[in-house]
């Protein structure tokens, strides 16, 4: 049971994320290496208006979320936009977006170390919880649950609106979806926008309970990628599966085996899952 | 159209690249004192670093600077700072304090932020004939090290010294009938966590403990609560952790949630951070670490409040004094030569004892063997409890519960 | 002189030039020289596999990381020499690229780049768990008497091995085979090529020569930490710098790797406290401007001055 509860709060943590990862590398094709940087760009947010003003972080998302949809937005149109134009195949808009966000990245840590070079730490609801049997920290119970209403908003989003078709259309074939009326540009743009503002969400709530610092963006991009690329690029649902299998598989191994191991096994499952279904558990085989 | 803009960009790249090596090389002006600091500014360090090492550099030259410079022979003169980043990258170290040998010809260098750096920089610093006072190093080589490089001197202690001054405060606390000698340990699987956790093993043992819990876990782990889930049903009496900066606050997180009842309760790097004490409050009370200082000492407390003046910062309990002894013995060194001649200055750090902030210092064959091993949390500040041949040890208290 | 042997006779002149560098360098120069030539190595290595087969690699930081840490273990623990290391270490490093290879090439695209990605995090994990809890370690040290004038002419001639083993490629078999997979591996399959093998051999060179340089570099860092050489970063830089000189000729990672060099020294020479902001807005512009590498540019002036 320990197991199972604690392996479900850090696949919230693992969910939370690898979702904006997704919409971005699924709908607009950017493979984003600047993720990591936009968790932590959250991360400072909250750490920053905690220490400084004790602005509780639940607050600083409702004003960091739509910061970062129009940062991101911005992002898109300014710097990715000309890429998309220009890149003759997928694999260019792949090589020239990585070294692209490769850049972004670097230049978002540059910002972040001159605002604060230390760790972001500070405490908030750091108390236990009990649940069926279980001790938890309240604040990782928070994230799980704010990850599940941001999972299943999307989903439900995705599923059953309009707009969501469209961004599922293009996902699947940006071409064909062009030809039936959609503005791919559009969507695309508004899509990066979604993903880097839940990837904020995500920091924002992570740096309630993992301590951070402006450099270690990129381990959050590298968990990132092997969660979307486990659950299959542009399905959520894959991501959301992807998360879970990791979250309960460390946990397990880190309980049960070694904690030394849990990395390793984490790997090993990720290996297995693209030997056996190499599209990801979710993903569509390409034609 | 394009490619005229292009032509532009590297044009100007290449001007620049230019511009900033003349720059650098055509400002020596003789009537100040260079001196170059190589450190983490980003990367996995940096976080480290910009609390125990940039602010004590910043702190000692403005310091300086205030007084007029130092004093050497042919007058006063300021110091003139050259600092460049590392990014927590060996090779760019390497660079780093090549280009401030040969490049901008500095007369002195601050030792680097690290063992693996310190380690690895000590070769150029022996080149040219730099002294190196390292202070963020740990080794046990420290022996075979400074024979090899006979401008290299060591300040924080040995790796082993560390695992012994743990180990003497357990053995105190369970003669005076505190805990009992079931350790739960963890350890951080990096170099420096795995050295002292192999340290500590057979000294744990040899001292009567057993160690009840004995895992690694990897750098970067986003949940240490099975760990903590772990060390907390092997049922022990101490816990001991041999843990990095960002699990280190995590561990201490852990342990409140599932509020492990240790009597004694150790993590090591960065328990002695003013940020651990700031988020965890009183609930930290009574927790032990590595490091400490002697906060009584007239010296040490007017240091810190010139260290929270003029750096904005609170100083660490632990290396930040070390790092401005280190600065203060070159300081000293410098003006008892009374000139720039680096081997002059490392022949007279070997011959003399120094007045500093810890006391008086003197190196024996390039090793001073002065050194906090363990403080603890006590009243909101932390203080050294075991040290090897520092005064002002406070006794050491048993933690009573997470509030 | 016939056309065919200009490349390799304006190599050879260039091999030796390289190779009298440590003559006329100071330091600083030389640490910059240091830099050029293990990067040059690697990222040219990585191109004779990346080049023709279009898999991105980011497996780079796993093969080097093998080479510093396998030298380093048995250096501290075991009194191992380190010219034994330099002989095993590579023949480890290209015996787990093999199995690596066999597993994954035949992952299409991303797939393989993201596994690449975490081999590095992976490997690093395994070893440091396993001497945490079987070997022990005191510390992992490399001490030498190398100095970074050894260590440049060692890497110079992993670079000379690097571009003759890739012209030797050029102009066989292989070579053909492994264009003709990269233009369209269903033809490649039809023409009777065996493709899964012929990328096994080349992504096995590859963690053969990472690891080399792994070993070589070692000294230079003295004291080993796992973190350190198993690094993401490095990974991301080859790629990088092999992309920005060209990966489709083989000497189009030399002319990355030097101007990038030089580039980002520039940068952390002239702004020290926001060295990693500058640096981010380098990359930026190289990608919008110099969209082809160094190498695209240098062919579309070569041919225009002939024209």
């Amino acid at each position: 049971m320990d197991i199972f509860v604690s392996g479900l709060l850090l696949a919230g943590t693992y969910a939370l994320i690898a979702m904006g990862l997704n919409l971005q590398y699924g709908v607009a094709r950017i493979m984003n290496l600047a993720n990591g940087e936009m968790i932590v760009l959250g991360a400072l947010a909250a750490f920053w208006s905690f220490t400084a003003y004790q602005i509780s972080p639940l607050v600083t998302l409702l004003v960091a979320v739509p910061l970062s949809f129009f940062g991101n937005w911005l992002i898109y149109k300014i710097l990715l936009r000309p890429l998309v134009r220009r890149a003759k195949s997928q694999g260019q808009l792949e090589v020239d977006s990585i070294l692209a966000t490769f850049g972004i990245s670097f230049a978002l840590v540059g910002i972040m170390v001159s605002i604060h070079g230390a760790y972001f730490t500070y405490s908030f609801l750091a108390n236990p919880i009990e649940i069926l049997g279980t001790t938890v920290a309240q604040n990782r119970l928070v994230a799980f649950l704010i990850a599940v209403v941001i999972g299943a908003c999307l989903f439900l989003w995705l599923r059953h609106t309009r707009s969501g078709t469209a961004v599922r259309a293009v996902a699947v074939n940006a071409e064909s979806a062009r030809l039936v009326g959609i503005n791919v540009d559009r969507v695309s743009a508004l899509t990066f926008a979604l993903g880097g503002a839940i990837a904020t969400a995500g920091g924002v709530l992570i740096s309630t309970f993992i301590t951070l610092d402006a450099s270690i963006g990129v381990i959050f991009t590298m968990k990132a990628l092997i969660i979307v690329i486990m659950g299959g690029v542009g399905d959520i649902r894959g991501a959301i599966i992807a998360a879970l299998i990791l979250g309960i598989v460390e946990t397990a191994v880190a309980t049960l085996v070694d904690p030394g191991l849990t990395l390793v096994a984490a790997y090993f499952i990720f290996l297995l899952v693209l030997l056996f279904r190499p599209q990801g558990l979710f993903g569509r085989r390409s034609v | 159209m394009i490619r005229r803009t292009l032509l532009k960009v590297c044009a100007s790249t290449a001007m620049a690249a230019a511009v900033g090596l003349t720059m650098t090389l055509g400002a020596h002006a003789a009537d100040t004192v260079k001196i170059g600091a190589v450190a983490p500014k980003t990367g996995p360090l940096a976080g480290g670093a910009v609390v125990t090492q940039w602010p004590n550099v910043e702190l000692w030259v403005k310091q300086v600077n205030a007084r007029g410079g130092l004093k050497l022979k042919d007058g006063q003169k300021k110091i003139e700072l050259i600092e460049y980043d590392d990014k927590t990258n060996p090779a760019e170290h390497i660079k780093a304090v090549q280009r401030l040998a040969t490049q901008d010809k500095v007369d002195f260098i601050v030792a680097p932020f690290g063992t693996g750096f310190n380690i690895a920089a000590a070769p150029i610093y022996a080149k040219y004939g730099y002294p190196q006072i390292a202070v963020s190093a740990i080794s046990d080589k420290i022996e075979e090290l400074t024979q090899r490089y006979p401008n290299l001197f060591f300040t924080l202690g040995t790796t082993t010294s560390f695992a012994e001054g743990v180990r003497d405060i357990l053995v105190k606390m369970k003669n005076d009938g505190k805990i009992g000698n079931k350790i739960a340990m963890v350890n951080v699987a990096d170099a420096f966590g795995i050295e002292l956790a192999d340290a500590a093993r057979p000294l744990f043992k040899e001292a009567g403990f057993e160690i009840v819990y004995d895992k690694s876990y990897p750098l970067g782990t986003p949940d240490l609560s099975p760990v903590m889930k772990g060390a907390k049903a092997s049922n022990p009496d101490a816990f001991v952790a041999w843990s990095y900066p960002p699990d280190t606050f995590a561990l201490a997180e852990q342990a409140i949630i599932e509020n492990l009842d240790v009597k004694a309760y150790y993590s090591a790097v960065a328990t002695c951070f003013p940020a651990f004490g700031g988020k965890f409050g009183s609930k930290i009370n009574g927790v032990l670490g590595a490091g400490g200082v002697n906060v009584s000492s007239d010296k040490m407390q007017a240091y810190r409040a010139a260290h929270k003046e003029i750096t904005g910062k609170d100083a660490d309990y632990w290396a930040s004094a070390n790092t401005y002894v280190s600065l203060q013995i070159l300081e000293q060194a410098i003006e008892g030569v009374g000139s720039l001649d680096k081997e002059a200055v490392t022949q007279y750090i070997k011959d003399n004892t120094f007045d500093t902030i810890m006391g008086d210092i003197k190196f024996e064959n390039q090793f001073s063997n002065k050194f906090w091993t363990v403080g603890q949390w006590q009243d909101g500040v932390f203080h050294g409890v075991s040290s090897v041949n520092v005064d002002g040890a406070l006794p050491v208290i048993a933690k009573g519960g997470w509030n | 002189m016939e056309a065919r042997w200009v490349g390799p006779v304006v190599g050879a002149v260039l091999f030796i030039v390289a190779a009298l560098v440590p003559y006329v360098a100071d330091g600083y120069w030389m640490s910059i020289a240091v830099t050029i030539a293990m990067y040059t190595a690697l990222a040219t290595s990585w191109a004779l596999f990346s080049g023709p087969t279009h898999y991105i690699s980011l497996a780079s930081g796993a093969f080097f990381g093998i080479g510093g840490y396998l030298v380093a273990t048995a250096m501290s623990d075991y009194q191992l020499s380190f010219w034994l290391m330099l002989f095993i270490a590579p023949i480890v490093s290209a015996v787990v690229a093999a199995l690596i290879g066999f597993a994954t090439l035949r992952l299409s695209g991303v797939y393989f780049v993201i596994f690449t990605l975490g081999l590095a995090e992976m490997i690093r994990n395994l070893v440091s768990w396993v001497q945490n809890n079987f070997l022990g370690s005191r510390g992992l040290y490399v001490l030498t008497d190398f100095t970074e004038d050894h260590i440049y002419w060692m890497l110079l001639a992993v670079c000379l091995a690097i571009f003759l083993f890739g012209w030797w490629l050029s102009r066989n078999r292989l070579g053909f085979a492994l264009k003709i997979i990269g233009n369209d591996e269903e033809v490649a399959k039809h023409v009777g090529i065996n493709t899964a093998l012929s990328k096994v051999i080349l992504f096995t060179t590859t963690g053969f020569f990472g690891a080399l340089v792994g070993v070589i570099i070692a000294p230079r860092y003295s004291y080993i930490e796992p973190n350190q050489v198993f690094s993401p970063e490095l990974s991301f830089l080859v790629v990088i710098m092999a992309l920005l000189g060209g990966a489709h000729r083989l000497w189009g990672p030399l002319v990355g790797v030097i101007p990038f060099t030089l580039i980002w020294e520039a940068i952390t020479i002239s702004f020290p406290n926001s060295t990693t902001l500058f640096l981010g807005i380098a990359f930026l512009l190289i990608v919008y401007f110099i969209p082809n590498g160094f190498a695209g540019l240098i062919e579309k002036y070569w041919s225009r001055m002939r024209a």
